[in-house]
Formats: structure tokens, C-alpha cells, sequence
């Protein structure tokens, strides 16, 4: 750290004992984010280490087994692939609705809305952000679900469909700011430059300023995944707990954290493999959302320097 | 809405006539405003929907008064409470900490290759965990916070605690609890042959002189026999089955009192007689026309009084001495346990991503003119960090703080890995007291198969938007009065 010190020239050198005390303090708290990532890979580690300890469960089933049975029945069946479903089940009906609808509101905004609409528009979305994921779940159980049934009298009370339509709309501010953000990065000449050869704003959006983006629709979409993959509350309240293997979206599905709440909420009443097994499954829903924030953060901070 | 000009002689629409381009842009239009309209639409359903039905549970009572088995008298007081207090936790740890690193990064931002690797690091570090799912921040708090890696002892035998203070209790001829000070959770019985400091209940400490049970038990006889007397008598001016009113079963039985009490030489005192007979009309009003109710009540409360009055301050030897503890405003114990220490510090950890983004933007909005006005004055680092960056960056931290904070109150998932669903009746008491906050609470009668526990959840969630949307109000407010300072 003794190179910080000396960012600006003159001031690095003379310390006095409270300017070395307060940066020491400053570092102190800089560290904090660091210490709480170490132990996030440590304590998740550990654990998972000590679940694939125990004689039931080996790595191998648990990435390739396609039964996940831990709670009921003599057998124990620990292999991950149900609740990835369950929760790749949910991130489709979701992205199904965030991403159409979160891009064309974005293209909205910025190419066609007037400054009233956006004034309506911009808060709107700010309040569906600042919505609390409880309150998702509550909406999907009591009003998306009763709809569906009228639809289609096949949707089970807790189902899918529910609980990733709700999940949707939560992150639709999410991939609408990202990538509006990314359609008001791109250099207004180019636009001008079309509609100078009679382009309607039509062609302006989709073949000038879509494709000029692409790399910020792309971050937006893998944050909105990471988002929808780690959301806990709507798929606690409406998605049901039924980890099976299943592509049916009328039926109940349980995603990895609905398994994780299901286990700290006192399902797995001793110290077994099967409250091990959450930490198992918590490892490998942090492993996702990592690689995706990093792409999504990657792709996102090349489109910032693309244009400047 | 004005188009740009449009002409059908560029190479790219040779193929195409203007007038199907401009339908075709025109169609666009409509479905980005029917989809912008979509989300209105859903915004204005969830607040009419969760307005409707929760509405009708709204009022002071539900904001005060505790949850319950029954949906009509559920209310989330404990919850508010239990919010308040992980909230404030969080932000008293959240804030200067999240300051600290954005200052740390923004304004002692290193010029050597080394150190630019380590700082692009550290803020690498920071946007992954703003996109760390918050329920793994849950389990992280839990082994941490709650259990301290398990080094520490079980939560409920806790390595080290301060503000803890251990007592026998003791329950007296009266029915009272009476507590004796012993130094601590391992220390030996209390033995009662001796004088002892003892606190009753309401707190008052006096002494008490331990009696021993030879000395007790004549008195103890004497007393049953009273009563004895005493049942005897009511049942000859009382019929079984009489149907008398509250106001004439008492009037017999003060009647059949002073026949039995005052010829009885060893106690009669007419004033005693007088307290009896108000003790007897309160019992039996409150029975009614029972009148084995009536006569049972009358004999307890005669038997409690003559009790205190004959044995005061006098403990039973009989009586087992209990361990109890009872814990100051200030108790903390390590590990924390579920408590509201471990709730507000994994809620700090959630925010503190956000809040450090926040703020570094904060910092990066005041001009540099600033600062090197300030240094070339002489200032050292600090103190152009103090006087004069951080003043004017305050308006934009406090908005991303207050944001944050709104994250806070409303996050679930990771309090209810620490807290679970408790069903708790007070509202915390000190650090480490278990609580439940807004967010759970909804999540607890949301997810309760009655209709009526939905309503209840609705008019929760009222509560918890109205909350945030008076948070997010203050930021916006703050935002703008910051923009129109700056300008």
C-alpha cells in the first residue's frame, strides 16, 4: 500500500501520524468487501466439502444424478439437475418477458418518447425496481396465478409459469435502464447519418442503434439472468417445493434457492447431508451468478468504451 | 410527433415504398407504447389489487398490536420494531464503511501499474457482489455472524457475554417469583436456610427471611383450616344450583365471611374482613351466577391474601430454586445467535456493494478544481477529503444511501435464513434479542393457505410501500435540491 501514498506528488511523503491512521482506517474498510468475498468462497466450500464427506453423496452423482430426494423416502437422491431445471424453468418464462419487453420499452425511451411520456415512464419503472421481491411473490400468488387458471384450468396453485411471469417483471427495470443506457451511448451521428438518407425511426432503432448496442443488450440480459436465477421470494411464495425433472410450466417446480430456504427454514431438522446439501446447492447458484455478472460486467464495460 | 424527412430514393428502400416503411414505423410506435403501457398497467394493478384487499385491515391497531392466530387480530408492531432495529444496525455499520471504501478508492486512487491492478481488483471485487444472490449473502451471515464459524460455542451457551445477570428464582407463599443474585450460569444452588437479598418481580429488591419449613407448616395448617371453615360456611348459604345474580351471590358470600372470620380469634381484624369482602365481590363478579366458580375464587383469593399476610417475605424451603437470566438493554454475547446483530450485519453486507457504487459516484461528481484548490493551499489529503470533497459530495451519498437502505427494509431472503419464521409477540430488547421484520412477516402470512391471512399480507405490504416510497420520496428530493445547488 505504499505506493498509494504518493498519488499526488507533495503529499505522499510528509504524513502526519492521523493522516497514516485515518488511510489505515480507509484500507480497513476497503477490505471489508474483499474479507466478505474470501469468506462467501470459504464458508461455501468447506461446507460443500463437508457434504460430499458423508457416504450417500458423491460429486459425480450430484452433477450428473437427475433424482433429487434428500428429505423423503429411504433413499436419498442427491443429484442437482431438478432444481437447475426448476430454476432454468423460471430464468426462461422470466427472460421470455423481461428482455422483449424491457428492450422494446428502452428502444421506447430513447428514440421515440416524448419528454412528458419519459417523465410518466422513468418513475414508473424506478418504483417497479424498488418493488420488494416479497411483494412479487404475494402478486404472483394471489393475482397472476388466479388469471392463469382462468386461462387454462391445467395451472396448478403453486406453478412456473406464476412465479417466472412475476420474476419477469422484476427485471424488466433492470434490462430497460442497462440497455437504454447502452442505446444513449451510441454516438448520435450515426442516427443522423440514417435518417439524413430517409431512414424512418423504425430503421433508425432496429438496424442503426440495436446493433450499435448489442454488446449493452447482451450485459443487460445476462445481469437480468444472474437476477432472475438468484431471486428466492417469488419462487419460495409461488412456485411450489417439488423438485422434479420436468419441462412443464402448468406444474410446480423448486429452483436451488427454494431448496435453500426450504432446508434453513427447519426442514432438515438434524446436521446431515441433507442441510449440508444446501450449501452444495448455494455453492453452485454462486458459481452461476458469477460467471454471468463477470460476462454481463465484461460485455457491459466494453460497449462504454466503444464509443468514447 | 414530427418525423425526420423521408425519402424513397436511398438504395437501401429502392425495393420498398415509403408508405410501407412508415406503416411499418408507425406499427413499431404503437407496440413500444402498448408495451411501455404494459408495465404501467401491471405497476397500477399491484397497487390497486394489494390496496384493495389490505385496505380494510389498515389501521392503528395493525400497526401496533402483535401477529396472530387469527386473522382479524394479526398486526405487525414486533415486525416494525424488529425492522427498525436490523435497519438502523445496518446503517451504522453500512455507512461509515461504505464511505470509507469509496473514499479509499476514489480519492487515494494509486499512479503505480501495481496499484491500479489491485484497485481495478478490488472494484472487479465489488460490482460481483453486488450481483451475488442475497440469499447466499443469508447463509454467509449464519455461519459468521450467528455462529461464528462454531468456535465459539453454541449460541445458546455463548463463550462470552456482557449485560447477563443470573438469578434463583423462587416462587413464595404468595405465588410470586422472587429472585436471588448467584454470580453465574454454573453457580451452586441457593441455599435458603439464610437472610437473602432477593428482587420480586416488579423489580423492587428487599430482604427476605428464609423460614424453615418446621416453621411453616403450622401456619400453613392453620390457614387451610380456615379455608376449610370458610367452604364449609359458603356452601350452607349458597344452594348448589341457585340462580342468584353476581351482585347477591356476593353479598352472601361477605355475609357468610364475617360469620366464619370474625369469631375466630386468632385473625379477626375487621379491615382484613373488609378486603376479603371486596376480594369476594370481585371474584364473584367476575363468575357470574357460577356458583362453584364463585365459591372457588373466593377461597383462592382469601387463601393468597391471608397467606401474605401471615407469612410475609418468607420463602418456601420447598419451593425449587430455578436459573434464570434476565439480560440488559446493552447484553452481548459471542457468538450473536439470531438476533438483530446478525440480522443488521448480513443486511449490511448486501448493501454495502451498492451503497460503495453509490457513493464513489458521489465522490467522482465533485470537481477536481476542489480538491487542488485545497492542496495547493496546503491542505494535506484528509483534510481536503473533510473540508472540502466529502461536504460536497454528502447530498449524492446521503441519496444512495437512502436508496440503499430502502434495499434493506425490504430484503428477505437473507434475514430469513438468520431469523426464520419466528412468531414473536415483543419487540427486541437488546442486540442479540431474536426478532422479525416487515418483509418476513408478509412472507409468512402471504405464504398461509387462508384468504384471510392474504388480506392481512396485503395490508403488510401497505405498510412496507408506503415505507419505501416515503424513502425513495426523500432521495428524489434530495437529488433535486443537489442538482439545482450544483447548478
Amino acid at each position: 500500500m505504499t505506493t498509494i501514498g504518493s498519488a499526488i506528488p507533495g503529499t505522499g511523503r510528509r504524513h502526519r501520524p492521523v493522516e497514516r491512521m485515518i488511510e489505515l482506517l480507509l484500507v480497513v474498510c476497503a477490505l471489508v468487501s474483499a474479507v466478505t468475498t474470501g469468506l462467501i468462497i470459504a464458508v461455501l466450500s468447506v461446507e460443500t466439502v463437508h457434504f460430499f464427506a458423508a457416504d450417500e453423496v458423491s460429486v459425480v452423482d450430484f452433477l450428473t444424478g437427475l433424482e433429487w430426494n434428500p428429505l423423503l423416502g429411504a433413499e436419498k437422491h442427491f443429484g442437482i439437475w431438478p432444481l437447475v431445471c426448476g430454476t432454468l424453468l423460471v430464468t426462461v418464462v422470466a427472460m421470455a418477458i423481461a428482455i422483449p419487453f424491457g428492450l422494446l420499452t428502452a428502444l421506447y425511451l430513447s428514440e421515440y418518447a416524448a419528454p412528458n411520456v419519459r417523465a410518466i415512464l422513468k418513475p414508473v419503472l424506478e418504483v417497479l425496481a424498488g418493488v420488494p421481491t416479497v411483494v412479487y411473490g404475494f402478486f404472483a400468488l394471489t393475482v397472476i396465478t388466479p388469471i392463469l387458471q382462468k386461462l387454462y384450468s391445467g395451472f396448478e396453485v403453486y406453478n412456473v409459469t406464476s412465479a417466472g411471469l412475476a420474476v419477469g417483471i422484476m427485471c424488466l427495470p433492470i434490462v430497460c435502464s442497462i440497455s437504454e443506457d447502452s442505446f444513449r451511448a451510441v454516438p448520435s451521428r450515426l442516427r443522423e447519418g440514417a435518417y439524413g438518407i430517409g431512414a424512418t425511426r423504425f430503421d433508425v432503432s432496429v438496424k442503426i442503434v440495436m446493433p450499435a448496442a448489442l454488446s449493452g443488450i447482451v450485459a443487460a440480459s445476462l445481469l437480468a439472468i444472474a437476477r432472475a436465477v438468484g431471486e428466492t421470494m417469488i419462487v419460495a411464495l409461488a412456485a411450489g417445493n417439488l423438485a422434479r425433472l420436468t419441462l412443464n410450466p402448468t406444474g410446480q417446480a423448486q429452483t436451488m434457492t427454494a431448496y435453500v430456504v426450504q432446508i434453513f427454514l427447519g426442514d432438515a431438522s438434524n446436521f446431515g447431508p441433507e442441510y449440508y446439501s444446501s450449501y452444495a446447492v448455494a455453492a453452485s447458484l454462486f458459481v452461476m451468478t458469477l460467471i454471468l455478472t463477470l460476462i454481463g460486467h465484461r460485455v457491459r464495460v466494453r460497449f462504454r468504451e466503444e464509443y468514447e | 410527433m414530427n418525423m425526420p424527412p423521408e425519402s424513397g430514393n436511398s438504395r437501401a428502400a429502392a425495393d420498398r415504398s415509403p408508405a410501407v416503411r412508415r406503416a411499418k414505423n408507425r406499427l413499431f410506435h404503437w407496440l413500444s407504447v402498448a408495451v411501455a403501457c404494459c408495465s404501467v398497467g401491471v405497476l397500477l394493478t399491484l397497487l390497486t389489487v394489494i390496496g384493495l384487499r389490505g385496505f380494510r385491515h389498515l389501521d392503528l391497531g395493525f400497526l401496533t398490536s402483535a401477529p396472530s392466530r387469527h386473522a382479524a387480530e394479526a398486526g405487525m408492531g414486533p415486525a416494525i420494531w424488529g425492522s427498525v432495529w436490523i435497519c438502523l444496525t445496518c446503517t451504522l455499520c453500512a455507512l461509515p464503511i461504505g464511505v470509507g471504501t469509496a473514499i479509499f478508492l476514489e480519492e487515494y486512487r494509486p499512479v503505480s501499474v501495481v496499484g491500479r491492478k489491485i484497485f481495478g481488483l478490488i472494484q472487479l471485487n465489488i460490482t460481483n457482489l453486488a450481483g451475488v444472490p442475497s440469499i447466499v449473502y443469508g447463509i454467509l451471515g449464519l455461519t459468521v455472524f450467528v455462529q461464528w464459524f462454531g468456535v465459539a460455542g453454541h449460541a445458546n451457551e455463548p463463550l462470552f457475554t456482557i449485560g447477563q445477570k443470573w438469578y434463583d428464582s423462587f416462587i413464595d407463599e404468595t405465588g410470586q417469583a422472587l429472585l436471588v443474585r448467584v454470580s453465574g450460569r454454573d453457580a451452586p444452588e441457593v441455599s435458603v436456610s439464610e437472610s437473602l437479598e432477593y428482587r420480586s418481580e416488579s423489580g423492587r429488591p428487599a430482604t427476605v427471611q428464609v423460614t424453615p419449613e418446621a416453621e411453616i407448616a403450622p401456619v400453613r395448617t392453620a390457614i387451610d383450616t380456615f379455608a376449610e371453615t370458610l367452604t364449609d360456611a359458603l356452601s350452607d348459604v349458597i344452594e348448589p344450583g341457585s340462580n342468584l345474580s353476581a351482585e347477591a351471590t356476593a353479598g352472601l358470600v361477605i355475609d357468610a365471611l364475617r360469620t366464619v372470620a370474625l369469631p375466630t380469634d386468632d385473625r379477626p381484624h375487621a379491615a382484613m374482613v373488609d378486603r376479603w369482602a371486596s376480594l369476594a365481590m370481585q371474584a364473584s363478579g367476575q363468575t357470574g351466577r357460577d356458583y362453584r366458580r364463585a365459591m372457588r375464587a373466593v377461597k383462592t383469593a382469601v387463601y393468597t391474601e391471608m397467606s401474605k399476610a401471615a407469612l410475609p417475605n418468607v420463602l418456601s424451603a420447598k419451593a425449587a430454586a430455578t436459573r434464570t437470566d434476565r439480560k440488559a438493554f446493552y447484553y452481548v454475547q459471542i457468538p450473536f445467535g439470531r438476533g438483530v446483530l446478525a440480522g443488521g450485519l448480513t443486511l449490511m453486507l448486501v448493501v454495502l456493494p451498492v451503497l460503495i457504487v453509490s457513493a464513489q459516484e458521489a465522490l467522482r461528481g465533485v470537481p477536481s478544481s476542489l480538491r487542488q484548490g485545497s492542496l495547493a493551499l496546503g491542505a494535506t489529503r484528509w483534510q481536503t477529503i473533510y473540508r472540502m470533497t466529502l461536504p460536497a459530495a454528502i447530498p449524492g451519498i446521503m441519496t444512495g444511501a437512502i436508496l440503499s437502505i430502502s434495499r434493506a427494509i425490504g430484503e428477505a431472503a437473507p434475514i430469513l435464513i438468520i431469523a426464520g419464521i419466528v412468531f414473536i409477540r415483543f419487540t427486541p430488547h437488546h442486540l442479540m434479542d431474536e426478532f422479525t421484520a416487515m418483509p418476513l412477516q408478509i412472507f409468512d402470512w402471504a405464504g398461509r393457505p387462508q384468504e384471510d391471512f392474504h388480506d392481512v399480507a396485503a395490508a403488510g405490504i401497505l405498510v412496507l410501500l408506503g415505507v419505501l416510497l416515503t424513502f425513495n420520496a426523500t432521495a428524489v428530493l434530495l437529488r433535486h435540491k443537489y442538482q439545482r445547488g450544483n447548478q
